[in-house]
């Protein structure tokens, strides 16, 4: 029996949990629940994911949500196997931790916002917070700072090794350099660059777009 | 208050300028949940085992932290700044931002009374990290914030809050470190 992995092969969250499975070479099946419909709301879904969002794993009796959450599990079980995502030691793991909760307090609270409006309700028709994109893309460009800075003096967020810190950038990353203005301020940035252009040229990562149809 | 966080040696240390950042030695580490699971699992073999005994317990424990990171915090991050420090820090109290962020809070208490009428703690029978990372600013939700109510009008968010908040080591915590008046 294969783990389940519930949720749409395109969106950022559920993306990020398989990137680690393609990573850890462990084998699973997705069951697609439409986000266009919003069956992420239906009572079916929200006995597996209380807050009505994807995505949700059950491997046999166990289930989880919270995409990072899934991630360090399974990186945490399978640690025997694939790519070592969470570091060499103790110590390591903590700062990989540092990066990847920096993802969710420092990237992921402009990125989201950023998506949502400039690619999320256009879909939807609905109308876009000009103002609010704005003022997240200057907040954007100060993190960004910081990130090409920390990549200056370090191969990869953590260290000079790929782990779950970089991953977990990854999918919303992606959406990210979809939009011509932040992409130039990613490739303005030496070492962001570099850092992305490494990061995506790794083969489980290929293997994600080739899945979600990219 | 005094902006220090945001002064260059501070920076130095937590490029971000947000606190906290603990420094062991040679070893600096920041972001607070990723300090909190580093401690547990250093000193695993002593006091509670905050992080559950199995990796599946462990699964749940993460699960819980990634909800009160993600879902949980911002809405009761927005009440803290607008409600108890606009003023001091010198921007203007949204009153509709205050407004939908009770709102939003509310509907996740709703999901965490469900859940919590069923599990004593929030990643099952043992008290863990999840637990504890609620309870700094829930103790201000219930405290200077004033919406003590958000949590008594729930049967058993309630009783999980009485539980994890007379606990000696947050009683320690609140009497040695108490706000700057």
């Amino acid at each position: 029996m294969v783990v389940k992995l519930y949720g749409q092969v395109t969106a950022a969250c559920p993306q990020r949990v398989l990137l680690c499975f393609l990573e850890k070479e462990i084998e699973f099946e997705i069951v697609h629940i439409d986000l266009d419909t919003f069956e992420q709301k239906k009572p079916e879904h929200l006995l597996r994911q209380p807050f009505g969002q994807v995505p949700a794993i059950e491997d046999g009796d166990f289930k989880l949500f919270e995409s990072r959450a899934i991630a360090r599990y399974y990186a945490t079980k399978y640690s025997d196997q694939g790519t070592n995502l969470l570091g060499k030691s103790l110590e390591h793991r903590a700062i990989v931790d540092q990066w990847a909760d920096v993802e969710t307090h420092y990237f992921n609270v402009l990125a989201h916002p950023i998506v949502i409006n400039l690619v999320i309700k256009p879909r939807l028709g609905e109308e876009c917070d000009v103002v609010l994109v704005k003022d997240l893309k200057v907040k954007l460009e100060e993190v960004l700072d910081i990130y090409e800075n920390r990549l200056a003096s370090n191969r990869f967020l953590a260290g000079d090794e790929f782990t779950m810190a970089d991953l977990t950038h990854m999918p919303a990353m992606r959406y990210l350099m979809g939009i011509i203005d932040i992409n130039r301020m990613v490739k303005a940035r030496v070492n962001m660059n570099r850092w992305w252009e490494e990061i995506t040229a790794r083969p489980a990562w290929k293997k994600l777009m080739v899945m979600a149809g990219s | 208050m005094k902006g220090e966080h945001k002064q260059p040696a501070y920076l130095a240390l937590q490029p971000f300028g947000t606190v906290p950042t603990v420094v062991d030695g040679d070893y600096k580490i920041f972001e607070s949940r990723a300090v909190m699971r580093y401690v547990a699992e250093k000193y695993r073999s002593q006091g509670p085992d905050l992080l559950g005994k199995t990796v599946e317990e462990r699964g749940q424990v993460e699960q819980w932290l990634d909800v009160e990171a993600t879902t949980f915090h911002p809405p009761l991050l927005n009440l803290t700044l607008h409600i108890m420090f606009a003023s001091v820090m010198g921007f203007p109290s949204d009153e509709k931002l205050i407004k939908e962020s009770e709102e939003k809070l509310a509907a996740v208490l709703d999901v965490y009374e469900a859940h919590l009428s069923k599990s004593k703690y929030l990643a099952g029978d043992f008290v863990s990290l999840a637990d504890l990372a609620h309870l700094p600013f829930t103790d201000y939700l219930v405290g200077p914030i004033g919406k003590a109510y958000m949590i008594k009008d729930r049967k058993h968010v309630s009783a999980w809050w009485d539980c994890i908040s007379s606990r000696p080591a947050w009683k320690e915590c609140l009497e040695k470190y108490s706000f700057p008046a």
